[in-house]
Protein backbone atom coordinates (compact mmCIF):
# COMPACT_ATOMS: atom_id res chain seq x y z
CA UNK A 1 0.00 0.00 0.00
CA UNK A 2 1.93 3.18 -1.00
CA UNK A 3 1.21 6.51 -0.11
CA UNK A 4 1.20 9.48 -2.49
CA UNK A 5 1.31 13.16 -2.29
CA UNK A 6 -0.52 15.34 -5.29
CA UNK A 7 0.56 18.45 -4.94
CA UNK A 8 -2.04 20.87 -5.91
CA UNK A 9 -1.15 23.78 -4.38
CA UNK A 10 -1.36 27.48 -6.43
CA UNK A 11 -4.34 25.63 -8.67
CA UNK A 12 -7.77 26.18 -8.40
CA UNK A 13 -11.00 24.06 -8.73
CA UNK A 14 -11.52 21.58 -10.32
CA UNK A 15 -7.59 21.56 -10.69
CA UNK A 16 -6.51 19.82 -7.42
CA UNK A 17 -9.55 17.16 -7.91
CA UNK A 18 -8.43 16.16 -11.69
CA UNK A 19 -4.77 15.77 -10.42
CA UNK A 20 -6.19 13.87 -7.50
CA UNK A 21 -7.83 11.62 -10.32
CA UNK A 22 -5.25 11.50 -12.42
CA UNK A 23 -2.62 9.75 -10.04
CA UNK A 24 -5.89 7.61 -8.99
CA UNK A 25 -6.20 6.28 -12.20
CA UNK A 26 -2.02 5.05 -12.23
CA UNK A 27 -2.71 3.56 -8.25
CA UNK A 28 -3.33 0.33 -6.49
CA UNK A 29 -6.27 -0.41 -4.77
CA UNK A 30 -5.85 0.24 -0.84
CA UNK A 31 -3.01 2.92 -2.03
CA UNK A 32 -3.45 6.42 0.03
CA UNK A 33 -3.21 9.77 -1.50
CA UNK A 34 -3.08 12.97 0.13
CA UNK A 35 -4.03 16.18 -1.91
CA UNK A 36 -2.47 19.53 -0.93
CA UNK A 37 -4.54 22.58 -1.72
CA UNK A 38 -4.56 25.96 -0.89
CA UNK A 39 -7.87 26.44 -2.60
CA UNK A 40 -11.03 26.15 -0.19
CA UNK A 41 -13.32 24.91 -2.76
CA UNK A 42 -11.24 22.34 -3.32
CA UNK A 43 -11.46 20.73 0.42
CA UNK A 44 -14.79 21.16 -0.11
CA UNK A 45 -15.44 18.99 -3.35
CA UNK A 46 -12.62 16.09 -2.86
CA UNK A 47 -14.34 14.59 0.26
CA UNK A 48 -17.81 14.84 -1.99
CA UNK A 49 -16.33 13.71 -4.64
CA UNK A 50 -14.75 10.32 -3.25
CA UNK A 51 -17.90 9.79 -1.50
CA UNK A 52 -19.63 9.98 -4.23
CA UNK A 53 -17.63 7.79 -6.30
CA UNK A 54 -17.01 5.37 -3.41
CA UNK A 55 -13.83 5.91 -2.77
CA UNK A 56 -12.59 6.32 1.44
CA UNK A 57 -12.59 9.53 2.65
CA UNK A 58 -9.64 9.56 5.31
CA UNK A 59 -9.97 13.25 6.64
CA UNK A 60 -9.07 17.06 6.02
CA UNK A 61 -6.49 18.73 8.10
CA UNK A 62 -5.55 22.99 7.67
CA UNK A 63 -2.63 23.64 8.29
CA UNK A 64 -0.54 27.00 7.62
CA UNK A 65 -3.44 28.15 4.99
CA UNK A 66 -2.82 24.55 3.26
CA UNK A 67 -5.50 21.75 3.06
CA UNK A 68 -4.22 18.46 3.51
CA UNK A 69 -6.95 16.07 1.84
CA UNK A 70 -6.59 12.17 2.07
CA UNK A 71 -8.12 9.61 0.90
CA UNK A 72 -7.87 5.49 0.22
CA UNK A 73 -8.47 4.11 -3.04
CA UNK A 74 -11.70 1.28 -2.91
CA UNK A 75 -11.78 0.28 -6.47
CA UNK B 1 -17.15 3.74 -14.89
CA UNK B 2 -21.10 2.84 -15.47
CA UNK B 3 -23.06 6.32 -16.35
CA UNK B 4 -25.46 7.43 -14.42
CA UNK B 5 -27.01 10.03 -16.08
CA UNK B 6 -26.47 12.11 -19.78
CA UNK B 7 -24.84 15.68 -19.84
CA UNK B 8 -25.06 17.75 -22.90
CA UNK B 9 -22.57 20.73 -22.96
CA UNK B 10 -23.21 22.76 -25.82
CA UNK B 11 -20.48 25.86 -26.35
CA UNK B 12 -20.56 28.51 -28.37
CA UNK B 13 -19.34 31.73 -27.02
CA UNK B 14 -15.15 32.41 -27.38
CA UNK B 15 -15.03 34.16 -23.96
CA UNK B 16 -13.29 33.33 -21.07
CA UNK B 17 -15.55 32.52 -18.35
CA UNK B 18 -18.01 30.51 -20.11
CA UNK B 19 -15.60 28.34 -21.74
CA UNK B 20 -13.59 27.92 -18.27
CA UNK B 21 -17.42 26.98 -16.74
CA UNK B 22 -18.61 24.99 -19.68
CA UNK B 23 -15.11 23.38 -19.09
CA UNK B 24 -15.71 22.82 -14.99
CA UNK B 25 -19.14 20.88 -15.76
CA UNK B 26 -17.62 18.48 -18.42
CA UNK B 27 -14.55 17.43 -16.56
CA UNK B 28 -16.38 17.39 -13.44
CA UNK B 29 -19.45 15.63 -14.56
CA UNK B 30 -17.67 12.94 -16.76
CA UNK B 31 -15.22 11.87 -13.71
CA UNK B 32 -18.44 11.58 -11.35
CA UNK B 33 -20.28 8.84 -13.23
CA UNK B 34 -22.27 10.90 -16.17
CA UNK B 35 -21.85 10.46 -19.71
CA UNK B 36 -21.03 13.72 -20.98
CA UNK B 37 -21.60 14.84 -24.81
CA UNK B 38 -20.04 18.24 -25.51
CA UNK B 39 -20.57 20.30 -28.49
CA UNK B 40 -18.52 22.88 -30.25
CA UNK B 41 -19.58 25.62 -32.84
CA UNK B 42 -19.70 29.51 -33.39
CA UNK B 43 -17.10 31.34 -31.78
CA UNK B 44 -15.78 28.66 -29.32
CA UNK B 45 -14.71 26.15 -31.77
CA UNK B 46 -11.57 28.17 -32.97
CA UNK B 47 -10.03 28.12 -29.50
CA UNK B 48 -9.49 24.17 -30.52
CA UNK B 49 -7.64 24.85 -33.57
CA UNK B 50 -3.73 23.17 -32.95
CA UNK B 51 -1.24 25.84 -32.52
CA UNK B 52 -3.73 28.54 -31.86
CA UNK B 53 -1.85 31.07 -29.85
CA UNK B 54 -4.74 33.79 -29.33
CA UNK B 55 -6.37 33.86 -25.44
CA UNK B 56 -10.05 33.68 -25.01
CA UNK B 57 -11.06 37.00 -24.01
CA UNK B 58 -12.70 38.05 -20.85
CA UNK B 59 -15.41 39.49 -20.08
CA UNK B 60 -15.83 41.00 -17.05
CA UNK B 61 -13.77 41.41 -13.35
CA UNK B 62 -13.84 37.39 -13.26
CA UNK B 63 -12.18 36.33 -16.15
CA UNK B 64 -8.95 39.01 -15.75
CA UNK B 65 -9.25 37.80 -12.36
CA UNK B 66 -8.52 34.21 -13.22
CA UNK B 67 -6.32 35.05 -16.26
CA UNK B 68 -3.94 36.38 -13.73
CA UNK B 69 -4.31 33.48 -11.39
CA UNK B 70 -2.90 29.76 -12.10
CA UNK B 71 -6.70 28.02 -12.60
CA UNK B 72 -6.84 25.31 -14.58
CA UNK B 73 -6.89 26.04 -18.28
CA UNK B 74 -10.31 24.99 -20.26
CA UNK B 75 -8.46 23.12 -22.57
CA UNK B 76 -6.89 20.86 -20.45
CA UNK B 77 -10.26 20.63 -18.75
CA UNK B 78 -11.51 19.38 -21.51
CA UNK B 79 -8.69 17.16 -22.57
CA UNK B 80 -9.07 15.76 -18.96
CA UNK B 81 -12.67 15.27 -19.10
CA UNK B 82 -11.54 12.82 -22.36
CA UNK B 83 -8.74 11.23 -20.70
CA UNK B 84 -9.59 10.82 -17.08
CA UNK B 85 -13.65 10.86 -17.61
CA UNK B 86 -16.43 9.69 -19.81
CA UNK B 87 -16.75 12.27 -22.02
CA UNK B 88 -16.58 12.37 -25.61
CA UNK B 89 -16.61 16.32 -27.75
CA UNK B 90 -18.15 16.87 -31.08
CA UNK B 91 -16.96 20.31 -33.38
CA UNK B 92 -19.41 21.23 -34.81
CA UNK B 93 -19.06 20.55 -38.77
CA UNK B 94 -21.24 23.68 -39.77
CA UNK B 95 -18.77 25.53 -38.04
CA UNK B 96 -15.74 23.85 -39.39
CA UNK B 97 -17.26 24.78 -42.94
CA UNK B 98 -17.32 28.13 -42.41
CA UNK B 99 -13.71 28.33 -40.74
CA UNK B 100 -12.47 26.16 -43.48
CA UNK B 101 -10.96 23.42 -41.66
CA UNK B 102 -10.75 19.96 -41.15
CA UNK B 103 -10.52 17.21 -38.26
CA UNK B 104 -6.84 17.25 -38.57
CA UNK B 105 -6.69 20.73 -37.84
CA UNK B 106 -8.23 20.34 -34.44
CA UNK B 107 -6.82 19.48 -31.26
CA UNK B 108 -6.67 15.29 -30.90
CA UNK B 109 -9.36 15.18 -28.40
CA UNK B 110 -11.92 16.49 -30.14
CA UNK B 111 -14.24 13.25 -31.67
CA UNK B 112 -15.32 13.27 -35.88
CA UNK B 113 -16.95 16.23 -36.97
CA UNK B 114 -20.99 16.41 -36.23
CA UNK B 115 -24.01 17.98 -37.19
CA UNK B 116 -26.59 19.30 -35.10
CA UNK B 117 -29.05 16.25 -36.22
CA UNK B 118 -26.69 13.81 -34.71
CA UNK B 119 -25.87 15.55 -31.57
CA UNK B 120 -29.62 16.26 -30.92
CA UNK B 121 -30.27 12.63 -31.02
CA UNK B 122 -27.17 11.62 -29.04
CA UNK B 123 -28.24 13.82 -26.46
CA UNK B 124 -32.32 14.06 -26.53
CA UNK B 125 -32.51 11.68 -23.05
CA UNK B 126 -29.65 14.29 -21.36
CA UNK B 127 -29.95 17.41 -19.25
CA UNK B 128 -28.39 20.04 -22.05
CA UNK B 129 -25.94 22.86 -20.63
CA UNK B 130 -25.26 25.90 -22.87
CA UNK B 131 -22.64 28.62 -22.69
Amino acid sequence: MAKKIVDGRGSFCPGPLMEMIAVLKSSQIGDELEVLSTDKGSANEIPEWVNKVGHEYVSTVEKDGVWHITMRKKK
Amino acid sequence: MMSSSKICVVVISGSLERLQMAAMVASVAAVSGSEVLVFFSMNALPHFIKGRTVKAAHEGEMGALMASKKVPEFKTLFEQAVELGDAKIFPCSMAMDVLGIEEKDLEDYLEKATGLTKFLHDGQDGQVWTF
